[in-house]
């Protein structure tokens, strides 16, 4: 065990944080969710991060990437939050299909869809959920039939992450006849197809962050299949370990709140209910811990482990202090909470906001009810 | 930046593990309870024998020279099996300190012996009678007594292997030993008891799990039912968020500054919190049977319990972690971000 950064380690920092410094923009821009005008603007960020090679920075070269460690990417993350950098509009091709495209897909295939995922020429939504297939996700019905080089896709898939302005989606589609786990392949579209409708779904923060689509007999190339036919679900799961375990979200993500909820409290502390100083200590020793968990994480992964169902107790944990970190702010605010226009400087953080979208935590990516279901039949041994 | 443990500290670990799941099961506890008994001779030397009690004694003195880490392993393994004897608190805090101050005391050159510690912290001495040693603590002095030199009035613990003892005595009884490094003490016995918490959190969920398989309600094993699943996947979950705590609290101990003191207490509230949780979930899934002398699940509950309250209430540790937040840089950037480790002088 050594818990210090090597040089070589301290350099890197520096060298990104220089590059943040120089580029990260100076006012926020609008949200992605929010507004086509805030998708566009951070589909551009995307094309910044890129021309610095600061996009995909664990990928290999050779796909657009840098080739980084994940103790490298750790440092990546830290200082890109520390920076107030814009969110990444393409997370769901960064860290989701992206390592599962890495890991999956044939070389014609990656030289296919990862520069334009690296470039932000292309943005991805996920389509797995169906309205009679969310927790169980093996009951999607949504069906793709064969027809010589091509599969028909047909089937109605719902709370579909950025699908309101994304370019393409990721989808799980069933042999007609096949039952649960078998007959499922993971299947690429994109989201201006002949037969594709997208109907945005607003949010309880007004932002239409998600999305239902419609597919009626829309036609796309057996090329756009990630690995074998009928492999979907394994290939699926391989995703939501590495979702849930490591790479949805950063530790430093909390830990920049952390440090904003401590500013926050010493900025209100004389008038502010004094017992929420245990609240204030707690929310960091949360974020602490989490980092803690995840560099221990990345450490195992560099020996050679690899991820397993510890990846579901990730989930919990994060979503969890999230909730309790956005909540203790708003108990500090007091009356001030409910307030919608509280954080009008750039460099406020916008609490309530925060709260409302920490809401979702235990929901999506699989609710905390199935990840508790994970922990005690996959790590602890009980019965189905 | 290596978060992962040598092959050498795992497998010292596993000696533990084997020696410990060997001679201390609940039957070992259970005879000992009812003859009385204060310590299991055969055991006690089997954990010399494999020397376990000299791992953070200096070579020069015979001892093993590791560190920290190391230790807290087998502290980990002490607290899975509720270990009656003091291994934790005499050879983790109390040896070397008295290693430091007297090297020459005869309790360190008698393998059987075991030291115990007083600090202000607490108000009574574990284990204060059976000692080779007592060490003490006044106005930041250190002294060192035997039993027969000091008063001891036992105070009973709900943990029926714990003996406490108020310790009375008098500076003309006892030798003065000088200056002493009570905060490493402190953050040694905290670390140590956050080590001893994990072992009690696991092993609480473990007999928990092993119950929920075999016992039938309604048709099928408890254990399929969510409600049972959902109070153990959630005590698991604090289990897993302790333990790097406890193992970078660990690593940086050395450290001794405000941001190394504040990961000791974060390690020892947080591993503790996991052993009363999952305890008190363990109870919850045995139902009566968990209320019940019978099953051992309540030992573990208690020593969570005794150890919570010692060595720095939970109020003493968040107190050292806030003083941390308001004080020292906060922000991803920092959750390694000294630029070196040493040591604090003493007292600081």
């Amino acid at each position: 065990m050594d818990l210090t950064y090597t040089p070589e380690q301290q350099a890197f920092r520096a060298e990104v944080r220089a590059w943040l410094d120089e580029h990260v923009p100076a006012e926020p821009l609008e949200h992605f969710d929010a507004t086509r005008e805030g998708f566009e603007a951070h589909r551009e960020w995307e094309k910044t991060l890129k021309s610095g090679d600061w996009g995909m920075v664990t990928w290999p070269r050779e796909y657009g990437g840098r080739g980084l460690d994940l103790i490298q990417w750790l440092i990546f993350e830290e200082e890109y939050y520390r920076s107030g950098a814009p969110g990444r509009v393409n997370q769901n091709g960064i860290f989701l299909l992206g390592p599962t495209l890495i890991e999956f897909g044939t070389h014609e295939q990656k030289q296919r869809f990862l520069p334009k995922m690296a470039s932000g020429e292309e943005i991805w939504a996920q389509a797995w959920s169906e309205p009679m297939a969310g927790s169980d996700l093996a009951g999607v019905r949504a069906a793709a039939v064969r027809e010589g080089d091509e599969y028909v896709l047909n089937g109605h898939k719902i709370w579909s992450s950025r699908a309101a302005f994304a370019d393409w989606a990721f989808g799980l589609f069933r042999e007609p006849g096949s039952e649960r786990h078998k007959g499922l392949s993971l299947i690429f579209f994109p989201l201006d197809a002949p037969g594709v409708t997208v109907n945005p779904i607003k949010k309880i923060n007004g932002h239409v962050g998600f999305a239902e689509i419609f597919l009626e007999n829309v036609r796309v190339p057996a090329f756009n299949r990630l690995g074998e036919e009928g492999q979907g679900w394994h290939i699926c799961m391989a995703t939501a370990g590495f979702e849930r375990g490591l790479m949805l979200r950063s530790p430093a993500r909390y830990q920049v709140a952390a440090k904003k909820l401590a500013e926050l409290w010493l900025a209100n502390s004389e008038t502010a209910d004094p017992t929420l100083e245990a609240d204030v200590v707690r929310a960091h020793m949360n974020a602490d811990a989490y980092a803690l968990n995840i560099y221990q994480t990345a450490s195992r992964l560099m020996a050679g482990a690899k991820i397993g169902p510890e990846a579901s107790t990730n989930k919990i944990f994060w979503s969890e202090l999230d909730i309790h970190l956005t909540q203790t702010a708003l108990a500090i605010l007091g009356p001030k909470a409910e307030l919608t226009n509280e954080a009008p400087d750039s460099d406020e953080v916008d609490w309530i906001d925060d709260y409302i979208f920490a809401l979702a935590g235990p929901i999506y990516a699989g609710s905390n009810e199935i990840q508790r279901n994970i922990i005690a039949e996959r790590m602890l041994g009980l019965p189905r | 930046m290596d978060f992962t443990l040598s092959d050498e500290q795992l497998m010292f670990a596993e000696t533990a593990r084997t020696l410990f799941a060997d001679t201390c099961t609940p039957d070992h506890w259970r005879k000992m309870m009812e003859q009385g008994q204060v310590r299991e001779d055969a055991r006690w030397s089997a954990i010399v024998e494999n020397g376990l009690t000299l791992v953070l004694l200096p070579e020069e003195l015979g001892g093993l020279g590791l560190a920290e880490p190391d230790f807290a392993l087998i502290a980990q393994e002490a607290g899975y099996v509720a270990l009656p004897e003091p291994l934790v608190e005499s050879a983790g805090v109390a040896a070397p300190l008295l290693a430091q101050l007297a090297p020459d005391h005869h309790a360190l050159a008698d393998p059987e012996a075991t030291i115990a510690i007083s600090h202000p912290l607490n108000p009574f001495v574990a284990n204060a009678d059976t000692a080779g040693a007592i060490l003490l603590e006044r106005d930041g002095k250190a002294f060192v007594a035997t039993p027969n030199q000091v008063k001891l009035t036992a105070e009973p613990s709900i943990d029926p292997f714990r003996r406490l003892f108020r310790v009375d005595w008098n500076e003309r009884d006892v030798t003065a030993l000088g200056d002493a490094d009570w905060d490493l003490a402190i953050d040694r016995a905290a670390l140590f008891s956050a080590a001893m918490g994990l072992g009690l959190a696991q092993r609480s969920v473990d007999l928990a799990v092993a119950y929920a398989k075999e016992r039938q309600q309604f048709g099928k094993p408890i254990g399929s039912y969510q409600a049972v699943k959902h109070h153990l996947a959630s005590a698991q979950v604090a289990i897993e968020f302790a333990k790097p705590v406890v193992a970078a609290a660990a690593a940086e101990i050395a450290a001794g500054d405000v941001q190394s003191r504040a990961r000791v207490s974060h390690a020892k509230l947080v591993a503790l919190e996991a052993a009363d949780k999952a305890a008190r979930a363990s109870i919850q899934v045995h139902g009566a049977m968990g209320y019940s002398w019978e099953v051992d699940v309540h030992l573990f509950l208690k020593r969570a319990l005794a150890l919570t309250q010692t060595w720095g209430t939970p109020a003493y540790h968040r107190a050292r972690i806030a003083r941390r937040i308001f004080t020292q840089p906060m922000g991803p950037d920092q959750t390694f971000g000294r630029a070196s480790a040493h040591r604090e002088t003493v007292h600081a």
